[in-house]
């Protein structure tokens, strides 16, 4: 059984065609990356899977959930993290955490927070407001609240943006170790190809609104005939072909 | 939706960690309410006194009844949509609406931190009007909570409709959450009776739910009589007024997701 299947996805904006008739699967404990150049279709695509944007026709089912008929069954099992969107700055680590815990229906909820505390290196912050953190370390802050409902499927914008190598790393040898010992499925979009390759068990490569290639990392190197990841998006993001 | 309890604790929650945390807040939930009593205080002292050299009249207990109860419907509408612009400023609204809190369960979060910052907010005001003017809001007895609930509950639409608006034109709308209650004021007949709008500003008047709680609180302070006329119509145009007000905030969050508007109201 699939955690997402999308079928034939359009998303028209008055003067833009963001989502062309775009079709995927992410098989459980699977992670798909979402890989495509500035306007590829990636946010919106992903906005439409956590239903915050209405698509204009096609199908998502998530988690066997239907998100047009029952998004908050399969909300209740997902979870998200971006860089790119903020917790609340004036409240703590810790608050922020516990606010989002209840939001989740967290069981043991304190035991929970101690174990992402300890997990992401947070013990230390736990009492700092969110909004006197480093960029570093509000990421693995929002990567600890993606993690608080244990989510059967984890919706990952760019988690390693503005870490270093080391937390980078770090952080994504935790969500490998997630993944297999929950069989959570996760969606990855990114633009760091090593992490894709090191991560990814397949990749779809899109392009204005489209699926450009899809296939599992070492297939798509071998398939164009390149060194690695990034020279097979450079190639794919400058050919005029879709 | 099991779970909608914690959902919406969670949310009030995060509100009353904020305000634990800046006390510049807080005062604020205070200041203005408490500054209006003030002025009026003062202005119907000298008007009921020192004008008639003698103790103070009844038009000037419903002088400062009426300051103290409009705040209700000014805070209620504050105190909702100041605690949804707060998401919007904090850039949160992203994480909350991909978080199973269904959009019901976020209005049951801002009305009821609506209600904690009104009751806190009138709180100081409640009080020095009774030491300062001898006006006891609760003398009347428990009638005056019909009042109060139906001015409440105008707050909360009115608040209601200004989030629809924020979700139909984003965070360049949030002019709408300081101004519009005050707008309301003149036709509210907060201060007046109803009879001394021009006639073709009555029925407009008459629309609102406030000029009937204040016709009736006029009744109460100043002829000892409960108008249940007056109450019915506040409570059923607070219904209908509630209804309308429900089904546009329905109406623009479904657009605002059609929209894409949830992605960038803050912007």
């Amino acid at each position: 059984m699939e955690a997402i299947r999308v079928e034939n996805l359009v998303k028209r904006y008055p003067k833009a065609l963001a989502v062309d008739n775009l079709s995927f699967t992410l098989e459980r404990g699977q992670i798909l990356g979402l890989l495509g150049g500035n306007g590829a279709g990636k946010t919106t695509t992903i906005s439409m899977l956590l239903g915050l944007l209405v698509p204009t026709s096609g199908r998502i089912t998530v988690l066997g959930h239907d998100m047009a008929k029952n998004r908050f069954a399969a909300l209740a099992r997902m979870n998200f993290s971006s860089p790119y969107i903020s917790l609340p700055g004036r409240l703590t680590v810790r608050e922020n955490l516990e606010v989002y815990g209840h939001l989740y229906n967290v069981p043991k909820l304190k035991t929970r927070i101690g174990q992402l505390a300890e997990q992401f290196r947070l013990t230390e912050l736990l009492t700092r407001p969110a909004g006197d953190l480093s960029a570093g370390q509000k990421t693995r802050v929002a990567l600890a609240k993606s993690l608080l409902n244990q989510p059967d499927l984890l919706l990952l914008d760019e988690p390693t943006a503005s870490l270093d190598p080391d937390t980078g790393d770090y952080v994504r040898t935790a969500l490998e170790d997630y993944r297999v010992a929950t069989g959570a499925s996760i969606l990855l979009a990114s633009h760091n190809m090593a992490e894709v390759e090191r991560l990814c068990d397949h990749v779809l490569m899109m392009k204005q609104g489209r699926v450009a290639d899809h296939g599992a990392p070492e297939d798509l190197i071998t398939r164009y005939g390149r060194e690695d990841m990034e020279e097979v998006f450079l190639h794919i993001a400058r050919s005029e072909a879709i | 939706m099991n779970g909608t309890p914690q959902r919406i604790w969670g949310l009030v929650y995060r509100h009353l960690c904020m305000y634990r945390r800046s006390w510049p807040r807080l005062v604020e939930i205070a200041y203005w309410p408490t500054l209006e009593l003030l002025i009026w205080g003062f202005t119907a002292n000298f008007f009921s006194r020192d004008l008639h050299g003698g103790s103070p009249i009844l038009a000037g207990v419903a002088l400062v009844a009426g300051v103290l109860l409009w705040e209700i419907v000014l805070r209620a509408q504050i105190g909702v949509a100041f605690s949804f612009l707060e998401e919007i400023w904090s850039r949160n609204l992203g994480h909350l609406f991909v978080s199973p809190l269904r959009p019901a369960e976020l209005v049951g979060a801002l009305l009821s931190v609506s209600l904690i910052r009104t009751i806190i907010g009138l709180l100081p005001a409640t009080i020095i009007a009774f030491l300062l003017y001898h006006y006891d809001v609760f003398a009347p007895g428990p009638v005056m909570v019909l009042f109060f609930v139906n001015l409440l509950v105008m707050g909360w639409w009115v608040a209601l409709a200004i989030v629809a608006l924020l979700f139909r034109y984003g965070a360049g709308a949030e002019a709408l959450a300081w101004t519009i209650a005050f707008g309301i004021t003149p036709v509210a007949c907060v201060f007046y009776p109803l009879s001394s709008l021009p006639y073709w500003l009555q029925p407009v008047a008459q629309a609102l739910p406030a000029a009937h709680v204040f016709e009736g609180l006029r009744a109460l302070l100043l002829h000892g009589q409960t108008d249940w006329h007056q109450f019915a119509w506040a409570t059923g145009l607070n219904i209908l007024w509630t209804l309308a007000a429900v089904s546009i905030f329905g109406l623009e969050f479904r657009r605002a997701r059609v929209r894409g508007a949830l992605i960038s109201i803050g912007e």
